[in-house]
């Protein structure tokens, strides 16, 4: 049933996707990278050569050697392990706002496109949402819920929902006329049975492209925040706050700013690889040239 | 067509409406007294009373929303706390350097991502295309103040071709002031130049595929022809819109920017309004940069008429 839908998830399968992914080294590339990054934050204490908050003054601004891969900062922490555990919390945000963006966007993007006569209304608000710059929008949110760890997180959910509903009302929109969405109306299927079963399972291929461009921004939204001085705590090792903190020392020790920049780059141009791959895969019109 | 105008304008002001419908909750959604938050710890009781009488906060919510809508239409943005003049006198002043970057930013944007979008689509598939895709996608994927850093290091204080930061001393010349945009208009322009080499790319390969394509090449007109003249103004539509949607976004969207290079422009003063909480700061810049976007939205429509005669409204 769901192979009758818009382009499908499940129109594909495992093997051509890694098939696709195979001749796609970027994106394979992408998705290789991800996966370390993502391994070196869950076993940080393990990856981590010191730990991330050991402070060694006598060791202050050492460039990199073969004992600090990545040198130290300004308080003699070693800057790799502080790199490695600073991925913990910037990917941690950036799927805690996929999450968000994707539940909060889900039902907005359902409700429009689904019920009529709800449509007019939740599109203006998704409309007017997106008329702000993200960044900007997530500034003032933070700085009316305040800076910390949660309130980032939450007011970059807040951020990024509107591109997942309009994305989801437009697939929902095409789903809504299909076939078989209109035999289960017939068979007098509950409307709640219907979107779970009919509609949500075949918007997986959209939300998934989605997110994963998201998880894109909101590290790079995360860390413009950190630098601003509005995101999380300074003490928090996040990438941001790594290079806000180390451009006091641009010039004379470059290492403290240009190794976390180059994480943040690294993640974020895989999550797009990746992004792009799989958009390209689920669009039938593309897919025949992959 | 005046009918078409006549929606669409209607309907940039419901979405208006909903946008200050929506910075009034944001402001007003503050946990605790937004009076006291705003002058801070150390102020008095009587002091907190004074400024919740001054911004009318001791009136029915409605009553509040009211008097916001009706001051608003009349262009009242109301009064920063900290500057002490009105926010739409601050958003003026700093009007300037932010309306100049994104300007150059724009032209940067331009002049790298449609060359390379021309080129990755007039070379599908090969090296040249794969390698101006990914460099694209490597540009999208800094973040502006980690370049920005960078750019200061190596063009400003080891080359010293560029100002580091700043706007230039007071009754500097337009040109001194624009020199010192340079080098933040450059790493703005790289950055956003990545969806304009995107958009350039697709629109490109859409039209390379029509059929007077196809007649221009057995026609034996020379490669360039057919790409500049027969392709690309077919394929301007897309990227004109993307070049719009880029400007409207930048206007506002450049706060990382201003602030990294100490440019005294919109995005600078709304950060500085957060870091002081000056709330009717930040409600009437978001109300201004959200007004200015639809509005270029409207525009990019309307434009569409004059790029292209078969659009018809």
């Amino acid at each position: 049933m769901a192979g009758a839908s818009a382009p499908s998830a499940s129109a594909l399968s495992k093997g051509r996707i890694w098939q696709i992914l195979w001749r796609r080294k970027a994106a394979l590339l992408g998705l290789t990278l991800l996966v370390i990054m993502v391994l070196a934050a869950i076993f940080a204490p393990w990856v981590a050569t010191h730990k991330p908050d050991a402070m060694r003054i006598a060791q202050r601004l050492k460039p990199p050697s073969g004992v600090n891969f990545f040198g130290t900062d300004e308080f003699g922490r070693d800057l790799f392990s502080r790199v490695i555990y600073g991925g913990r919390v910037s990917l941690t945000v950036g799927i805690l706002t996929v999450c968000i963006s994707c539940v909060l966007g889900v039902f907005l993007g359902v409700l429009a496109g689904f019920f009529k006569r709800l449509d007019t209304g939740l599109t203006r608000i998704i409309d007017a949402m997106m008329s702000f710059p993200d960044i900007l929008l997530a500034i003032a949110l933070v700085a009316v819920l305040g800076p910390s760890l949660v309130n980032v997180v939450t007011a970059l959910g807040i951020v990024y929902t509107p591109r997942v509903a309009r994305i989801v009302r437009a697939s929902t929109l095409v789903i809504r006329e299909l076939p078989f969405v209109e035999a289960a109306r017939a068979l007098g299927t509950p409307t709640w049975r219907i979107l779970i079963m009919h509609v949500l399972r075949n918007l997986t291929s959209p939300i998934m492209v989605q997110a994963t461009f998201i998880f894109a921004y909101a590290i790079l939204a995360e860390a413009g925040l950190s630098f601003l001085g509005v995101g999380v705590s300074p003490e928090t090792p996040t990438w941001g706050t790594i290079i806000s903190t180390g451009q006091q020392y641009a010039g004379k020790a470059d290492w403290i700013m240009i190794f976390p920049g180059i994480a943040i780059v690294t993640a974020v141009f895989s999550l797009q690889m990746l992004g792009d791959a799989l958009r390209d895969m689920l669009d039938p019109k593309l897919r025949k040239d992959l | 067509m005046l009918s078409y105008v006549l929606r669409r304008l209607t309907g940039m002001l419901v979405v208006m409406a909903v946008v200050a419908t929506m910075v009034f909750i944001i402001v007003r959604v503050v946990p605790g007294d937004p009076a006291a938050i705003m002058l801070g710890p150390d102020a008095t009781a009587a002091d907190v009373a004074g400024l919740r009488l001054k911004l009318g906060l001791d009136e029915p919510l409605f009553v509040q929303f009211g008097q916001f809508l009706f001051d608003l239409v009349r262009g009242d943005l109301g009064r920063s706390i900290f500057l002490d003049r009105p926010v739409t006198q601050a958003l003026a002043e700093r009007a300037e350097p932010t309306l100049l970057l994104t300007l150059m930013a724009i032209i940067v944007a331009v002049l790298i991502g449609v060359p390379a979008g021309v080129i990755s689509a007039v070379n599908r598939g090969r090296f040249l295309d794969q390698a101006t895709s990914s460099l694209a996608m490597l540009a999208a994927s800094m973040p502006s103040f980690w370049l920005g850093l960078l750019f200061i290091q190596f063009f400003s204080v080891k080359l010293g071709w560029f100002p580091v930061a700043g706007y230039g001393p007071p009754g500097a010349g337009f040109f001194e002031r624009a020199g010192h945009l340079v080098l933040p208009a450059i790493v703005l322009g790289l950055i956003s130049s990545a969806l304009i080499t995107r958009f350039t790319r697709a629109s490109m390969l859409d039209v390379l595929g029509e059929d007077y394509v196809r007649t221009g090449r057995a026609k034996g007109l020379g490669e360039g022809v057919v790409i500049l003249k027969h392709a690309f103004r077919n394929a301007l539509i897309p990227i004109l819109t993307v070049v719009g949607l880029t400007m409207a976004l930048l206007l506002g969207g450049a706060v990382v920017t201003e602030t990294m290079f100490g440019l005294p422009g919109v995005g600078n003063l709304v950060v500085s309004a957060v870091l002081r909480r000056d709330y009717p700061v930040i409600q009437g810049a978001l109300i201004v940069i959200a007004g200015v976007y639809v509005l270029v939205n409207l525009l990019i429509d309307l434009a569409y008429l004059l790029v292209d005669p078969r659009v018809r409204y």
